[in-house]
């Protein structure tokens, strides 16, 4: 089996509205991802991406338009925000087993001027009980799982207000982010509710834009332009029931508690470190709860000591000022802040440490994860 | 006017709109582990047994958690926000999320009501006094 790196990072800016077609966008992210490696795209030989209802381009139309010379892999994920590091993690597979070596990954979307996924009507057997009775859009249900792991936890909506002042604190120096105004605990407390317990602050900023990952062999990536983010590990976990449709979560017992919780043991074992051993969490947060529930079932902290080590401030979390501020790719530049900060590449907002970062995607029922490693 | 799209009863959701419209609650009790299942599907999500009765439950149980709903996703939503929408654990055993005509507490207990809509019958719950 041969070692995996993810070799370089692409991205178009993130804008209210991009006057451009999805697949402009995904390829000028994806050809930018090659430019920082230092790879010529004509040795691409691998597409993965993924998409929510019609919102995005198949990988078949960007290997078209990047004048592919051919592929050997190709993924289209009818996924959501869970599919990032799944991606990564399946792209790595080929790679190792030598059936690929050099693979895009990428998540493109006029997620802002489109369609908006946080209040899409997905397919499935769930969704014609909850469209009719106004319990319709993401931020509801993950509301819903919010408001009981604060109870169970005796945490309150200070600590999802810790998450997005800390958050907001890395947006301010991040160029990329679409929400940059300073934020504290008091304009926390007085931003308008969307959905109890989440305020506006607490949730993501839909965007158009397009990120990208080039993902090839640790040997290849050695003699490329950027030092490699070593793919230590990655998983994807379901429990029972994982639900029929995006949206439904009524046959999950326990909504305190959400795939990193499951995850947890075969990522850190795989990738050969534990948590004691993160320096960075890249951690989804559509929502700012996700976060807290996150820090918790990765094992980072003690269940429902989650606000006080964001206010810590004693593990750098999501440096690029996380979806809630950079903007919401579904997670993709997640992981590409992620790579930046294992690459030592995060400027004003490096970690001083950043041997180890774990990224998730994903806020519920099911996700994945991945551990990015330095090369030593 | 709250003019909510209405539900498209099909093969596995017939009969609980059905019941509905008569102020029943019915739901699919599983031949294999008799349990209790929500939302309504060809197999039993615990023992995968596909066959099932339709069963008249009473719509009683306590609130899991909920959500205070402020912004108005949909225009058919905005004379009603805010409002509750509750994930209710039916006494039955399955659980349900449905609107709440007021703010629960974790445990609340709650009763079913009947809601007409043109055409169709919305199952809400109202917390117990
Ligand atoms: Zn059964």
């Amino acid at each position: 089996m041969r070692e995996v790196a993810v070799a370089g990072v692409g991205y178009t800016p993130f804008t209210r509205a991009s006057g451009r077609p999805v697949l402009d966008l995904a390829c000028d992210a994806a050809l930018a991802a090659c430019t920082d490696a230092g790879l010529d795209p004509a040795l691409v030989d691998g597409v993965g991406t993924h998409s929510v209802g019609q919102d995005s381009e198949p990988a078949q139309a960007v290997a078209t338009a990047l004048a592919s010379p051919g592929l050997r892999w190709v993924v289209d994920l009818a996924m959501a925000g869970q599919a990032p590091c799944h991606l990564v993690g399946l792209a790595a597979d080929a790679i190792a087993t030598g059936r690929a070596e050099a693979v895009l990954v990428f998540r493109a979307l006029n997620g802002r001027s489109g369609a908006k996924v946080g209040s899409a009507r997905f397919p499935g057997r769930g969704g014609p009980y909850r469209y009719p009775i106004g319990y319709g859009a993401y931020p509801m249900y993950i509301a819903t799982w919010a408001n009981r792991h604060l109870h169970e936890t005796g945490q309150t909506t200070d600590d999802l207000g810790a998450v997005a002042v800390a958050h907001r604190r890395y947006a301010v120096l991040n160029d990329r982010a679409v929400v940059r105004t300073p934020l504290d605990l008091a304009g926390h407390r007085a931003s308008p509710w969307v959905a109890e317990p989440f305020r506006v602050a607490d949730c993501t900023r839909e965007v158009d834009g397009a990120c990208a990952l080039l993902v090839t062999t640790l040997e290849r990536a050695r003699d490329l332009r950027r030092p490699p983010a070593v793919v230590a590990a990655a998983a994807y976990r379901a429990g029972p029931r994982p639900g029929l449709d995006l949206g439904d979560h009524v046959l999950t017992d326990d909504y305190t508690r959400n795939f990193t919780d499951l995850v947890r043991d075969e990522l850190f074992r795989r990738a050969g470190v534990t948590p004691a051993d993160v320096d960075v969490a890249e951690l989804y947060d559509c929502f700012s709860s996700v976060v807290l529930m996150s820090l918790e079932g990765l094992g980072l902290c003690d269940r429902g000591a989650a606000g006080e080590l964001v206010r810590s401030g004693a593990l750098p979390v999501n440096t690029h000022g996380g979806l809630l501020g950079e903007g919401y790719l579904h997670g993709m530049n997640t992981v590409a802040e992620a790579v930046l900060q294992v690459q030592g590449r995060g400027g004003v907002r490096q970690s001083a440490r950043h041997d180890v970062v774990v990224a998730t995607s994903g806020a519920l029922m099911d996700g994945s994860a991945l551990v990015l490693t330095r090369d030593r | 006017m709250n003019t909510p799209a209405p539900p498209e009863p099909d093969h596995d959701s017939g009969p609980f709109w059905v019941a509905l419209d008569e102020e029943r609650i019915v739901l699919q009790r599983c031949a294999g582990c008799d349990r209790l299942r929500f939302p309504p599907i060809g197999r039993c999500p615990w023992c995968r047994e596909p066959r099932s009765t339709w069963t008249p439950v009473d719509g009683r149980g306590r609130v899991y958690s909920w959500t205070v709903v402020h912004h108005a996703f949909e225009p058919a939503f905005a004379d009603d926000v805010p409002y509750v929408v509750a994930t209710v654990d039916l006494d039955d055993g399955p659980r349900i999320a449905l609107r709440c005509a007021g703010v629960p507490d974790f445990g609340t207990r709650v009763s079913p009501a009947f809601v007409r809509h043109d055409g169709w019958t919305e199952l809400r719950v109202v917390p117990d006094a």
